[in-house]
């Protein structure tokens, strides 16, 4: 089997501004619905109490509403999570309310209008932790931003260093925006899932570099737009089918995993389909405008080599 | 070019061999197990326990699958639950005859049903999380600045009455916060308490600061010290809560410190948080009494003759009644440290307990008038008093520094020490975060953690076979291996495997596969090119390798960002991400390699590989199938 029959290396850079403007264009419409809407953030980050209960028969949300909100707790939430029987109850720190006994408090009022509700988790996060998880979570983006950039650095070179980090940020902050845009809850392993395909995509830009190093020392007549034209195309099928395969195993995730790994996989799909697109389109083509040159991968020592047998030795395109 | 040398087939076989090993547990499950561990600090588990244990099993008429004394701990285990629950019963009537005071826990549990010699090669099933085995999570934190007031509280005690003694005038003492201020009308006295500070109470650093027409000295306590006492009661309190918790009867509870203020406790299988809350949150206190030694209370003693009035009668740990009196001489607020040692001159084990100044002074005078007489310490939980020792006074005890020895294993002076110190919390602490996940919700985590990673395996394998055919075939091994080495690797780390851990797990197989995409992606590019079968193997590989690096640093450095800075699910998530990584390299290239040589690399005039279409651009008119197998 062979999916990708390809006669000539296929001009993306001609295009490439196309490409970025569509790029520009969702992640400008990313931060504005990031601004307009905000996050959806989970009670790990905010705060508070969430209760997760399960019923014999389908559940009637107003009742538990009704049933909570009786009980003087204000800004309820109260929600279906996977199936009808289940009940994902959300409330705020409540203040002078001492910890969690809020949750004991509900679940026997819950019990007292109907009596086959099973109590199937809680959590209770003080407003001290979820501050730190936010700002540990900034410090673990900063780190891996750095950490990445770093290792490019020093194994390419600062343009791709900054192409690979453009690209894969804009992944991350429209991954962020259909988050807002849908309000989907964002919780900690989503942001597990977010800080992983950014180290995920950034490998698929890793792998066109590669590839367009390599070039550069192969084909010596080739100028700069037709090297990263050729590197995209023959890792085109390596990229797509990388990315299926992942993409088959996050499926699996988001058909068998159920509700607590949904939006967790959902990050993930986003994070693949964003991350090929960004790779491809994005991060060789600002490298390109950076002005990446073949003088900049290949470092002397492995030119003097070349040089008495080259007849075209120091000749630049 | 395309052979292995001997030894890295070793290593080859030697991975497969002790992952399958490792990996192993996990296919056994688990059984309904009885699990039996000490309620009390100074007790210790021997065979004799595991003798009654044996008996009362046999007097049930009940027998266990496996009944061993492992460590801390005697562990039963049943065929199904129902024997279980009979077993618990009947170990608990044999063990602890008096339901109000246990001394033994008796815990329901789970046990791995792996035979005996996995076991004993410490080959053991993964360490599953709360979200996937049920119960509870607390995250609790320790008030540090009234650990610290605490303490200051109890050096102004200390500064007024040194100052008392060297007579050294002084118009008040007061502790604001977490300093002590000393007031004066001359500068002179304050001088002298300078000193006397500086020279005594190594703890405290002391400043002069203007106080209108007066002088005032501000005394705080050092950063070193400060430090000293916030380890101290972080000590004290996972102390105390160990004790507590093991009240509940809970197989394999968890106390940890997390940061410099926190405790994490884990109760695995517990639903009651109510209760669990309850115990958590209590507070014991210690009293010091002086025992009744007359005639009726000797009686009362031996159990001939009623408690006299004003008595009350208490249990020592061995069971020895004591008569103690009602009128209670010191407290554990005045109780400041004690700590196990040895006597100076008899080399004997000892507890040296260190006493404010307070309660030095009431402690001098009652020993001043009771030389010969027993005191006794009791401590006091859940409002049932029980004495932790009972030492005779042998002279008057004056400074605050009391010795208490005799008759006394090193073991039982540092329980003993343990005991005194867990008397009171440290310092309060409030609940910070709580997580109870119900045992259902753990049984369906598993199960779809499960189905998520078995499905995806399922589909990546297939699509791979089909695509690259025996090379799809090889890498689908080199996959599975790499499921292997992880499982095995989680399971000899013992590192606690959560939901998000599965899902670390899958998504590690859908990236794994990317290494062994590069390479078959790279072999057919060769063969595209014209390079002989046995070459662009080869060359397939040394290609990709540089490739599949980089792409697996950088991943890396992701995981290891959310590891560091990762707590709760996401640390799951992170390490079971990280360890996937370095798996996946060691299977997905030098594994996958291996086998390629062993079907490949003998063959000296290998005509095609089986890797799928190999589409030419000049080849179409000839036989496009030359690379299929056979």
């Amino acid at each position: 089997m062979e999916f990708f029959k390809i006669r000539r290396d296929i001009p993306f850079m001609r295009n490439a501004l196309v490409f970025n403007a569509i790029s520009g264009l969702t992640f400008l419409a990313a931060v504005f619905f990031l601004f307009s809407r905000g996050l959806h953030l989970s009670v790990e980050f905010t705060g508070g109490t969430l209760m997760e209960v399960s019923y014999s028969q389908p559940a009637d949300l107003n009742t538990i509403r009704s049933t909570v909100d009786a009980l003087g707790i204000n800004d309820v939430q109260v929600q279906n999570f996977g199936t009808a029987q289940d009940v994902l109850i959300r409330m705020p720190v409540q203040k002078g309310n001492s910890s969690a006994q809020q949750s004991d408090k509900v679940l026997v009022a819950l019990k007292a209008a109907d009596a086959s509700v099973t109590l199937r988790r809680t959590e209770f996060v003080g407003p001290q932790v979820g501050d730190e998880l936010a700002a540990d979570g900034l410090k673990a983006l900063a780190c891996v931003v750095a950490g990445i950039m770093l290792y490019l650095a020093i194994r390419f070179e600062w343009k791709f260093a900054v192409a690979a980090i453009i690209a894969n940020l804009h992944d991350v902050v429209i991954i962020l925006g259909f988050f807002a845009f849908f309000q989907w809850e964002f919780s900690l392993p989503v942001l597990a899932a977010v800080l992983a395909v950014l180290g995920y995509s950034v490998n698929e830009s890793v792998v066109i570099f590669d590839r367009i190093r390599e070039n550069f020392r192969r084909y010596r007549k080739m100028n700069t737009q037709e090297i990263i034209d050729n590197a995209i195309t023959s890792t085109i099928s390596r990229t797509i089918i990388t990315h299926g395969c992942t993409q088959l195993m996050v499926l699996s995730m988001l058909l068998f995993g159920g509700a607590t790994l949904h939006y967790f996989a959902l990050a993930l799909t986003i994070g693949i389909l964003f991350g090929i697109y960004s790779s491809v389109f994005v991060a060789a083509a600002i490298a390109m405008w950076l002005g990446i040159k073949r003088e900049d991968l290949i470092k002397g020592p492995a030119k003097k080599e070349e040089d008495p047998n080259d007849p075209n030795a120091g000749a630049t395109v | 070019m395309n052979r292995y040398p001997v030894w890295k087939y070793a290593i080859l076989l030697i991975a497969l061999l002790v992952g399958g090993l490792y990996a192993l547990p996990n296919l056994f499950g688990e059984a309904p197990a009885v699990q039996v561990s000490v309620a009390k600090t100074g007790m210790r588990l021997d065979t004799a326990a595991l003798g009654r244990v044996e008996e009362a099993l046999k007097a049930a008429s009940l027998t266990p699958d496996a009944l061993a004394l492992d460590g801390a701990s005697i562990k039963a285990r049943f065929s199904n639950t129902d024997i279980q629950l009979k077993a618990k019963d009947a170990i608990q009537k044999a063990l602890n005859p008096d339901a109000n005071d246990p001394a033994y826990v008796v815990a329901l549990n789970l046990l791995s049903r792996s035979p005996a010699w996995l076991s004993a090669l410490h080959a053991s099933p993964m360490y599953l999380g709360l979200d996937l085995r049920g119960g509870v999570h607390f995250m609790l934190q320790v008030d540090m600045q009234a650990a610290l007031s605490k303490r200051a509280e109890s050096l102004a005690g200390d500064i007024r009455t040194t100052l008392r003694e060297k007579n050294v005038r002084h118009s008040g003492i007061t502790r604001n916060d977490q300093t002590v201020e000393i007031k004066f009308s001359d500068s002179a006295a304050m001088d002298a308490a300078k000193a006397i500070i500086q020279d005594q109470f190594p703890e405290l650093a002391s400043a002069e600061s203007p106080d209108g027409t007066g002088f005032k000295l501000v005394a705080s306590i050092n950063p070193v010290a400060g430090r000293k006492i916030q380890e101290q009661a972080l000590k004290q309190n996972i102390t105390t809560l160990h004790n507590r918790i093991n009240e509940l009867g809970v197989a394999e509870p968890v106390i940890q410190q997390q940061g410099l203020d926190r405790i994490v406790v884990q109760l695995p299988g517990v639903q009651d948080t109510a209760k669990a809350k309850d115990i958590l949150g209590r507070t014991a206190t210690l009293e010091i009494r002086m025992v009744d030694e007359s005639a009726e209370a000797r009686a009362a003693e031996s159990g001939s003759g009623p408690v006299p009035f004003g008595d009350e009668r208490f249990l020592e740990r061995t069971g020895q009644p004591v008569i103690v009196k009602k009128q209670v001489i010191l407290t554990g607020d005045n109780l400041t440290d004690a700590q196990p040692g040895f006597d100076s001159q008899t080399q004997e084990a000892a507890v040296h307990l260190t006493l404010d100044a307070k309660g030095s002074r009431i402690f001098r005078d009652v020993t001043r008038e009771s030389i010969g007489k027993r005191m006794a310490i009791l401590l006091f939980e859940k409002g049932k008093g029980e004495v932790v020792t009972a030492p005779v006074i042998r002279s008057e005890i004056g400074g605050g520094r009391v010795q208490i020895s005799g008759r006394m294993t090193t073991m039982e002076a540092a329980d003993t020490a343990l005991l005194l110190r867990a008397g009171s919390l440290a310092a309060p602490m409030e609940i910070i975060e709580e997580r109870t996940i119900g045992p259902s919700l753990g049984a369906e985590n598993i199960a779809k953690g499960f189905n998520s990673v078995t499905w995806g395996f399922v589909g990546v394998t297939l699509f791979m076979c089909m695509y690259y055919m025996l090379f799809g075939v090889i890498s689908s091994i080199a996959l599975a291996f790499n499921l292997l080495l992880l499982v095995a690797v989680l399971s000899m780390l013992q590192a606690t495997l959560t939901l998000p851990g599965m899902a670390a797990m899958a998504l590690v197989l859908g990236m794994a596969i990317d290494a062994n995409v590069l390479i078959n992606e790279r072999v057919r590019e060769e063969l595209r090119n014209g390079a002989s079968p046995q070459a662009a193997i080869h060359a397939g590989y040394d290609r990709a390798w540089a490739t599949i690096i980089d792409s697996n640093v950088t991943t890396l450095i992701a995981g290891l960002a959310l590891l560091a800075f990762g707590s709760g699910p996401v640390r799951g998530f992170a390490v079971v991400h990280c360890l996937g990584i370095l798996t996946s390299m060691f299977s997905g290239v030098f594994f996958s390699r291996g086998v390629v040589n062993l079907w490949y690399g003998r063959q000296k005039k290998l005509k095609s590989v089986s890797i799928g279409t190999v589409w030419r651009l000049a080849s179409e008119a000839q036989a496009p199938a030359v690379q299929k197998g056979k």
